[in-house]
């Protein structure tokens, strides 16, 4: 779509995490002028590149909340997302692990509700529980056992975003919104982007840009959560394993990824600043010797990479997804704290609908597709398609990536797809390029030279993430 | 495109280049190097630094150079390799699957593999430092590809946490290269580095060494603006109010180098848990008859020349298994380590000779301790050693004798008498 | 008379030797357990040198920089001044390794020698 300064957009979506992306995709269905704004250099930089990844069965939110009920469809929805958008997904098995009587009562009342929300989940004994994982301390009593998935919440992100771009929506990134003016029927932010609709789904900062219009009707608190990765020569466990909450501790699970890594984490710590994702020794503490209790026999051995992601805890318990009441066209999609992974798929069907009732005409867009491919790896290539690959793009054959088997032609193709990769953490995140055990020690300067060679930049100008991230300095 | 290979050679770094070349001279003509890098010579062409060389040639060369006789000999004896080239997987059966730039997707039957995959680097995640995650971070490693490979800058100025010999010579490289480096941090109360190099690399330049000194925070949301600093009580652990802010925008880390058998794993070599490599016996064989491991991928080495050495021999003995010279696998006996020897490569023999030297790594520091081998618990070796720390690898060869008396005995053991 | 302690960095053994001297004249050496290592304080203490390597540019498809050191020890002051000097040079391919890339480098009778050979 070809916009100029004085194209006038039906959607602006502010903020270019999972909800906005999943949004952007859903709504480029239509024949609608729709852009993205999001201050970061790449899409899913936010709460979206650093949880649980976990596509929650949808018991556990109460009963009647909007949660709820889009916990469930989403779970739902994401099956066929994930295939529409080869996004990697694994079904497995999510137990609610009890260490005693009291914590197999608070197992039990988390069964009723699932019970009340429709989603079937179902209890097991201790040997059941240790004949599905036997690393487990032999100490527990029982189990809440349900049907549950994970997937790459960055990947589902990168693939939604550009599904849309393919389908015409624009992406503005490193694109900060700090003024919005209403004039008419319109919106103007920043003196330079007129928009009919907003949608807020800024995450952490969707307060603030609520109250850019003036809307003071909830706040968000950042949360904290920090997380440890395994090599996947460590991963000890077949399902998402949860705690019960206890006085001592909650929340600190273990999990498998989708890429074979074992994910353990997260601790919640209130923070002042959405910036604040720096990971703690404390908080790595706490994780670790939460997660011990889990698995007795878990060390710190094996450890790759320790992160921190920033939660968007609203001020009810609840997604805020409403219109505000400043304006019937500025929609809040606010608070999408856990599990708003799982929901997403759900929240952007909710979010057409509430367009659609507010009078937005959906026209459907012959040239739009759900489909979006992926990019092809040569590590999950057979010989004989390896070598159709090769034949294909030579670029196949030229491993850079040695931990992951990621080749130059996986990295070039991240650089010029929709949303193309501009950073080596963009290649990153839609390659798994220097995501392995030895975190790109001998992959990042490579991954930097093609970029370099790719955008025609020099290699000093190369980010790590974007911004003034570079990674070399000018020679003096 | 299908091959067959008598021997195939994973990794044309120093270990590679030699085993290749033993085999070679031991009669093996059909051998193939596959290197990932774009030439042979693996890490030694980033280390422009010299200090190679010492025992293998009795002069102090640089990394490229060291190479480079190596180099020379396998052209000289026309070994056959392939750049560019990335295995992907060895099977059991010694399927070895590669892919290359020039010849695309490789599938070589080998009859014999000597896996020579080097090492990689300890990253910031395995150590857990704190803090922010902003560009800036380096392995020392990687910082010398930049450097000394592709003539880059990383950084105005510099702390370097590690104080190995990798740890020194990437200081006085930043020095050379116009940045400052602030200082040179060491968790332990000794730095693991040559003494030399502490005065050539650090007081050369008057770079402050800070031993029981750690990273305990990295700042900075884009690029490093600094880390903060502490010191460590006997423990290793931050003491309290040590802490002290350093600004800089490089932080190297130089804080261990860990063998990479992820191809070996594949093809179901058996590893150490302490070395990290394969588990050999004298003849450098892993469990997988025929698939043999030597170099920074066995064990990591603290010399070139002993890689080499090392190498050679696995190459001579994938020759002599390649020649029909098998042995029954239940004819080893695994060497017993206790009393502060972390471990012994090889970890099992079956028939020992005087060539063969036993390589170990002591666990602490110690001063006139005595080195001690039994063979079903009598003494067969003793040796006094002014000076041990867990920097410096062993290396001990045994006599016609002992190695008789080791062969015949049950049990093997060896210890340290700190006394 | 002045008292120094010092490493020698001759080889990797690094002797810790116990140096006095009067100006730059060398009294007594301690500590050495070779020959090398007297010389090598002797040298410190009068005029300390140091070997230098390093890269300079080369117009290669293969690989950008090409390693190179001093044939012999530079004076150890004049590695700044030797490393500045480096980045004025240009070498062009083939080069072979021993190769005389610079005669009399920074010292009469030192050349930058090349560290490997380069063909294209």
């Amino acid at each position: 779509m070809k916009t100029n300064k004085n194209t006038i957009y039906d959607i602006a979506i502010i903020g270019a995490g999972v909800s906005g992306c999943m949004i952007a995709r859903e709504m480029s269905m239509f024949d609608l002028n729709i852009c993205v704004l999001d201050k970061a250099y790449d899409v899913s930089s936010g709460a979206s590149k650093a949880n649980s990844a976990i596509v929650h069965a949808g018991y556990d939110p109460i009963p009647g909340t909007l949660k709820s009920k889009l916990n469930a469809r989403g779970a739902k929805l994401m099956k066929t997302a994930v295939k529409e958008l080869e996004v990697e997904y694994k079904v497995l098995p999510s137990l609610v692990l009890a260490y005693d009587e009291e914590q197999m009562n608070t197992v039990l009342a988390l069964k009723e509700r699932a019970d009340d929300n429709g989603v079937s989940v179902k209890t097991i004994s201790r040997e059941e529980v240790l004949t599905i994982e036997p690393m487990l301390n032999p100490d527990v009593v029982g189990a809440l056992y349900a049907d549950s998935a994970i997937v790459c919440p960055y990947g589902l992100t990168i693939a939604a975003a550009e599904n849309a771009a393919k389908n015409g929506v624009e992406f503005k990134l490193g694109y900060e919104v700090s003024r919005i003016e209403t004039h008419e029927s319109l919106f103007i932010i920043n003196d330079d982007i007129k928009t009919k609709y907003i949608i807020n789904a800024a995450g952490v900062n969707s307060a603030e840009i609520a109250s850019l219009i003036g809307d003071l009707s909830f706040s968000i608190t950042p949360r904290r959560g920090e997380y440890m990765i395994y090599d996947k020569q460590n991963l000890c466990v077949n399902s998402v394993l949860f705690t019960v909450p206890t006085k001592l501790g909650k929340g600190v699970l273990i999990t498998p990824s989708v890429s074979g890594n074992m994910l353990v984490g997260p601790n919640a710590q209130v923070v002042q600043s959405e910036c604040d994702i720096q990971t703690t020794s404390e908080g790595q503490n706490f994780v670790f010797e939460n997660a011990k209790r889990i698995i007795p026999s878990l060390t710190k051995r094996g450890i790759i990479r320790e992160f921190a992601g920033i939660r968007a805890t609203p001020s009810g318990d609840d997604f805020i997804i409403r219109f505000s009441e400043i304006s019937s066209k500025f929609l809040h999609v606010a608070g999408i704290e856990s599990p708003g992974l799982a929901s997403s798929p759900a929240v952007a069907e909710y979010v057409l609908e509430l367009l659609k009732n507010s009078g937005l005409r959906t026209i459907p867009k012959k040239s739009s597709t759900r489909y979006r491919k992926q990019i092809r790896k040569i590590s999950e290539a057979t010989a004989e398609e390896a070598a159709e690959m090769i034949a294909e793009n030579p670029l196949y054959s030229h491993v850079i990536c040695r931990c992951e088997t990621i080749s130059e032609a996986e990295i070039v193709e991240a650089i010029h797809r929709p949303i193309g990769a501009r950073s080596v953490d963009a290649v990153k995140f839609r390659t798994r390029a220097g995501m392995g055990r030895c975190q790109g020690g001998f992959c990042s300067p490579k991954v930097a030279e093609i970029l370099s060679r790719e955008l025609n930049i020099p290699l000093s100008e190369v980010t790590q993430f974007g911004g003034n991230s570079k990674i070399l300095c000018k020679k003096q | 495109m299908n091959l067959n290979k008598s021997l195939v050679v994973v990794g044309g770094g120093p270990a590679g280049l030699a085993a290749a070349i033993a085999a070679k001279e031991n009669g093996i003509n059909d051998v193939i190097i596959l290197e990932r890098g774009s030439c042979l010579g693996g890490i030694l062409n980033q280390c422009i630094h010299s200090g190679f060389g010492l025992h293998a040639f009795g002069e102090e060369l640089t990394g490229p150079e060291y190479a480079g006789r190596y180099e020379e000999k396998a052209e000289k004896l026309k070994v056959d390799y392939l750049t560019d080239t990335m295995v992907l997987s060895v099977s059991h059966d010694k399927t070895v699957i590669a892919v290359s730039k020039e010849k695309g997707l490789l599938i070589i039957k080998a009859e014999a593999v000597v896996l020579a995959t080097g090492c990689r680097e300890r990253t910031r995640g395995a150590i857990n430092i704190p803090g922010t995650r902003p560009a800036g971070v380096f392995t020392a490693g990687t910082a010398q590809y930049y450097i000394n490979m592709i003539g880059n800058h990383v950084g105005k100025k510099a702390v370097i946490l590690g104080s190995g010999d990798i740890g020194l010579i990437m200081a006085r490289r930043l020095m050379l290269e116009g940045a400052k480096v602030e200082m040179v941090l060491e968790l332990l109360p000794y730095s693991n580095g040559l003494g030399r190099n502490i005065a050539q690399c650090l007081e050369d330049f008057d770079i402050p060494l800070m031993l029981s000194h750690t990273v305990i925070g990295v700042s900075g949301k884009e690029r490093l603006e600094g880390v903060t600093i502490a010191k460590v009580d006997d423990r290793l652990l931050p003491i309290p109010g040590t802490e002290q802010f350093i600004e800089c925008d490089t932080l190297l880390l130089s804080v261990g180098l860990i063998p990479e058998n992820e191809i070996a794993t594949g093809a179901g070599v058996e590893l150490s848990p302490i070395t990290g490599g394969a588990v050999v016996n004298e003849n450098l064989e892993t469990n997988i008859e025929g698939v043999f491991a030597c170099g920074n991928a066995l064990h990591v080495h603290d010399l070139v020349d002993y890689v080499s050495d090392e190498a050679a021999r696995a190459g001579k003995s994938a020759a002599a298994y390649l020649n029909g010279d098998k042995k029954e696998s239940s004819q080893y006996k695994t060497i017993i380590t206790k009393n502060g020897v972390r471990y012994c490569v090889p970890q099992k023999i079956g028939t020992l000779t005087p060539e063969i030297p036993l390589f170990f790594r002591v666990a602490t520091p110690s001063q006139g301790s005595t080195i001690l081998i039994y063979a079903d618990g009598n003494v067969v070796y003793k040796k006094r050693e002014a000076y041990l720390t867990p920097s410096e690898m062993q290396m001990v060869k045994l006599s016609d004798e002992t190695c008789k008396k080791l062969n015949e005995a049950k049990e093997i053991t060896v210890e340290l008498n700190t006394k | 008379m002045n008292e120094k302690m010092m490493t020698c960095i001759v080889c990797p053994r690094g002797c810790r030797m116990k140096v006095t001297f009067e100006g730059d004249k060398m009294l007594s050496c301690t500590g050495n357990f070779c020959k090398r290592g007297a010389d090598y304080a002797r040298a410190e203490i009068a005029f300390p040198v140091r070997v230098l390597t390093s890269t300079v540019t080369i117009n290669s498809y293969e690989v950008p920089r090409l390693p190179v050191k001093t044939s012999a020890p530079i004076p150890k002051d004049k590695l700044f001044e030797a490393m500045e000097k480096l980045k004025t040079l240009k070498v062009s391919v083939p080069v072979k390794h021993s190769d005389i890339i610079f005669s009399d480098f920074i010292s009469k009778g030192v050349n930058l020698i090349s560290c490997r050979s380069v063909n294209s």
